[in-house]
């Protein structure tokens, strides 16, 4: 299992949504690996990737996808993180 | 922790826009020597580029920009506004705290964020910060020391 956090950068952003989604997967017992990525190298690192973590702004620049992208609110709220991966890969 | 100095801390700044903010944020990271004065303009392009993501939960913008010649050292800055400041963000605007970040490479960055991922994942640390009255009270939500 794959999933991609993708922000602006790939610093700063994406590396607290990678560490918050390891911590709900955690929870959740399942075991994936989860990497921070900026949105121009989305189409490479995102190209296995079973989920895409990321922010409302970058929804439209994904473009096309097969994972299931998960919109987060709060970055740091790792009960929503949690119940959005549960409906995600459930 | 990523490094945050006292001269990093700004609080209960006025700001009238969203670039007025995130520019406090980069004078308080040039003030603690973390980054030079364009850093403020990248970070603030960031956000022209891509929108308000960096404000990530309620209240809190982070913003950053890609490491770069004009990041001195890794770090951080904390500034709070007197009055919130509307970024664009769908859900979590007002912004009340703005967090400055600077890495010189996206190495430094994993072990730093994870350590801020664990401050605020106490739900409380962000209105703490917004409402703190001194630079002790800001590191008291880090648990830090200078």
């Amino acid at each position: 299992m794959k999933i991609v956090a993708i922000c602006g950068a790939g610093v700063g952003t994406s590396g607290i949504l990678k560490v918050n989604a390891e911590r709900a997967l955690a929870r959740l017992d399942i075991e994936a690996e989860v990497t921070a990525t900026d949105i121009q190298s989305v189409a490479v690192a995102a190209a296995d990737a079973q989920v895409i973590l990321t922010s409302p702004e970058f929804v439209e620049r994904l473009g096309k996808t097969n994972a299931d992208v998960i919109v987060v609110q709060n970055y740091f709220d790792v009960d929503e993180l949690t119940a959005k991966l549960e409906v995600a890969l459930g | 922790m990523l490094a945050l100095s006292d001269a990093g801390i700004l609080l209960g700044q006025t700001a009238d826009d969203w670039r007025a903010a995130v520019l406090l944020s980069a004078a308080a990271l040039e003030a603690a020597g973390v980054a030079e004065a364009s850093y403020g303009e990248r970070m603030i392009a960031m956000v022209e580029e891509f929108g308000a993501y960096i404000v990530i939960a309620p209240g809190l913008a982070l913003a950053h920009a890609r490491p770069g010649p004009d990041v001195r050292e890794s770090g951080m800055s904390v500034v709070t506004l007197a009055e919130p400041v509307v970024f664009g963000h769908p859900y979590n605007d007002p912004v009340s705290v703005v967090i400055g970040l600077a890495v010189t490479n996206a190495d430094d960055h994993v072990s730093g964020v994870a350590e801020l991922a664990n401050v605020f994942n106490d739900a409380t640390a962000i209105d703490r910060l917004a409402t703190a009255r001194s630079v002790a009270e800001v590191r008291a939500v880090f648990d830090v020391s200078a």
